[in-house]
């Protein structure tokens, strides 16, 4: 081969174009690729639930059917939210652009959409408030940042707003306080005025309206399911413990999300909940009626998280308990901490909650009368209340995934980490920036977690992959523990993919290998049923 | 010699590879993968970075291998394979290094005409692209399995469910006939 033969040009060689077609943000189309979103929401849950356009749809459709005067009424929603919500009217005034929560995003992290940089998400909505309810907007139109509000708008609306976990994780860094999250749930609830929902979203509520609880699982069902639990434990320890169902005037109302009673590992971990309840004799009581802690209405609208909540303080009032105590889950932390007292309060039929064991008054549930499972369990284990032996969870080498709502929207920090640090030996912190009130979102929150926006949940779910991908080579880890159910889900595909091996659990679930029960048998299986001492086994190989 | 030209080369040649995989983003998006350089703040930097130095590595060597070679392409395409590229834009990223290599060291091989190792090379780059279609389509089908995976969770766990409610019916039954024979 001679030189000259070969003297060929790169680029006559490789005829690639390496610049992707750059877009103007103001350009609203998008591309419903399968796997990037969520399926519409079912006409029989909206005829259920009395919303409007019930109708067969889906957002890959070129017609989406919206009702003849669609934008009118967005814009007539728009403007009524305005004058009622403050804080929506000053998020869409005062953001300055000055980018400190543009990489803040997992989405935009992951994916490296710039509509998902949270100033650019809440501009898609801000554009149209210029447009239609600013002067100058009204007046210069796109010159001032303005964009009406067409269909495309509409569905463009509808991928990014359903592309945003409502995490919270962008207010941290904003100086001015912005939350873009209130932004999301203000347009789905615009969305949701002409029939533009999920499905996954919404079922839920329809189904926790029509049984209490967002799977649609009636009460005998219910009843069955802990009394098996119970079983399980008598097996496991020996002891079968107390199961208080619906029993009036109990101290204590025990509320958790439906995902505990129904699928591993939220099972273990209500196993748990059990276990430390019988331990310690709390008189306390289970409801058939709020038999959800969760609440699926706060990723759709104001109105349906009111509906769903009130059950909780009807069942309180109607069973005449002194204070409510929940489980490990994640929104309902935000609804109980940011809505319930408002929207469903004052609970002045409750008393504040004190813990008979220790005495301990839990101030900062005061007003709502509701506590948190790992502060009621952190103040039991700091006043040396159980007998715990750690070693049984040798064999587990743990994290912890701080959980977008307790962690950011409570400030529920460190008595998970207290709790876990009591009942295994092996815990190791994931890096600083993506843990505690910067934690990264399990990206399946707010309604997003479902099999087909798979794609999109593994974009999200980078960051938070790439941290516990960390802590696994770095330390060996093989357990993520948190403290909400729709991460108990969502995170088993997330850590399959982004970090393989590591397996999801609850934190009570570790609390319940390590209670030491009085009267209890030798034991020898963990709370999965798994042989504690194979266990070990396993790690030394 | 051409492989000594590499390795003298090696780190404007990384820098090249990444930077031409950046322009295959949006230019916000490429503005920050090039300016945070916190691996937990920025980890699609990290990983790439880290995926095109090991390729680059693995390339100057005499004989790779296969193992490293998938493991640092996994990096790169796992991350690729769920953005929002076709698979031809998720991975034309292999083929930039030829032009990295020409345009980095186009004199050199002129002048000491050192166009057949260059070929050579270049066929090492092919396969490489073999192997990422391969590493692609190993993670897009981890996909579906999740996908798949989720649904059956949640079957099992309603069928599940389900075992519990007839148990304790029968569980009802049997104490129902023993409090009736009981009773006789
Ligand atoms: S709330 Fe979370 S998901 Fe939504 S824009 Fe902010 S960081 Fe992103
Ligand atoms: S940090 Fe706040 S003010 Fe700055 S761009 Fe984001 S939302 Fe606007």
């Amino acid at each position: 081969m001679s030189s000259e033969e070969l003297d060929i040009k790169p680029e006559e060689l490789l005829d690639f174009d390496y610049d992707p077609p750059q877009k103007d943000w103001m350009d609203p189309s998008v591309a419903f690729r399968k796997g990037t979103y969520c399926y519409s929401a079912a006409p029989k849950n909206l005829e259920y639930l009395g919303l409007p356009n019930p109708r067969d749809w889906q957002p890959h459709d070129k017609d989406w059917k919206l009702p003849p005067d669609w934008k009118e009424t967005i814009l007539d929603g728009m403007k009524d939210r305005l004058s009622k919500f403050r804080s929506f009217q000053l998020f869409m005034d005062i953001c300055v652009r000055c980018g400190a929560c543009a990489d803040k995003c997992h989405f935009f992290i992951g994916s490296g959409d710039p509509k998902n940089m949270p100033v650019l998400r809440a501009e898609l909505m801000r554009s149209v408030y210029r447009n239609d309810f600013t002067a100058a907007g009204k007046i210069l139109g796109k010159l001032a940042g303005g964009r009406e509000l067409t269909e495309e708008v509409l569905k463009e609306w509808f991928y990014y707003f359903y592309q945003c976990t409502e995490c919270r994780r962008c207010s941290v860094f904003c100086p001015y306080g912005i939350d873009t999250a209130e932004i999301t749930m203000m347009a789905r609830e615009l969305l949701n005025l002409v029939g533009c929902n999920i499905n996954w979203a919404l079922e839920p509520v329809a189904n926790c309206q029509r049984t209490g609880n967002h799977l649609g699982i009636q009460p005998h069902t219910f009843k069955d399911s802990l009394e098996f639990f119970q079983d399980e434990i008598e097996d496991i320890t020996g002891i079968k413990v107390n199961l208080p169902i619906n029993k009036k005037g109990a101290d204590v109302l025990f509320v958790v999300p439906s995902g505990d009673y129904f699928a591993d590992p939220g099972t273990f971990t209500l196993m748990g909940y059990l276990m430390l309840f019988h331990e310690i004799g709390l008189d306390y009581t289970w409801s058939t009626y709020a038999s959800e802690g969760g609440n699926f209405g706060l990723f759709n609208s104001h109105e349906l998280i009111k509906r769903l909540n009130a059950k909780i303080y009807l069942e309180a009032k109607r069973l005449g308990v002194k204070w409510i105590l929940g489980g490990e889950c994640g929104h309902m932390w935000r609804v109980v901490n940011q809505y319930m007292d408002t929207m469903n309060g004052p609970a002045d039929f409750l008393e504040e909650p004190v813990s008979p064991i220790t005495g301990t008054k839990f101030e900062n549930a005061k007003s709502t009368k509701m506590v948190h499972i790992c502060e009621f369990t952190a103040d039991l284990m700091q006043h040396n209340k159980l007998k715990l032996d750690p070693s049984r969870n040798d064999s587990l080498r743990v994290t912890f995934h701080d959980s977008c709502n307790p962690s950011r929207a409570m400030g529920i920090l460190e008595e998970p980490r207290y709790v876990l640090r009591n009942v295994c030996k092996h815990f190791y912190e994931m890096p600083e920036n993506t843990i505690r009130e910067q934690t990264y979102c399990c990206a399946g929150g707010a309604g997003l977690g479902t099999d087909e926006n798979m794609e999109m949940r593994m974009r999200g779910g980078l960051p938070r992959g790439n941290a516990v991908r960390h802590v696994q080579m770095k330390h060996d880890v093989n357990r993520l523990a948190c403290i909400c159910a729709i991460d108990r889900a969502t995170l088993i595909p997330l850590v399959d993919y982004w970090a393989p091996g590591v397996e999801v659990t609850g934190v009570h679930e570790l609390v319940g290998n390590a209670l030491v029960m009085k009267g209890e048998k030798e034991r020898e299986l963990s709370m999965r049923g798994d042989p504690l001492n194979e266990m070990e086994d396993d790690e030394d190989v | 010699m051409l492989r000594d030209l590499l390795s003298r080369k090696r780190s404007s040649i990384v820098e090249k590879w990444f930077d031409l995989l950046l322009e295959t983003y949006p230019e916000d998006t490429s503005k920050f993968l090039r300016r945070e350089k916190d691996p937990f703040a920025n980890p699609v930097r990290n990983t790439i970075l880290q995926g095109i130095e090991g390729l680059c590595d693995e390339i100057l060597k005499e004989d790779e291998s296969p193992e490293a070679l998938n493991a640092f392409l996994d990096k790169i395409i796992r991350i690729r394979a769920v953005q929002d590229f076709s698979p031809s834009q998720a991975l034309a990223f292999v083929f930039f290094l030829k032009t990295v290599i020409r345009d980095v060291l186009g004199k050199e091989i002129r002048e000491n005409h050192l166009h057949e190792p260059l070929l050579l090379l270049e066929s090492r780059i092919d396969e490489m692209a073999l192997r990422a279609f391969d590493v692609y389509m190993g993670c897009r089908e981890e996909i579906y399995e999740l996908r798949v995976g989720e649904v059956k969770r949640q079957r099992e766990a309603a069928f599940r469910m389900l075992e519990r409610s007839e148990r304790a019916a029968k569980k009802r039954l049997e104490k129902q006939e023993t409090s009736s024979r009981d009773a006789d």
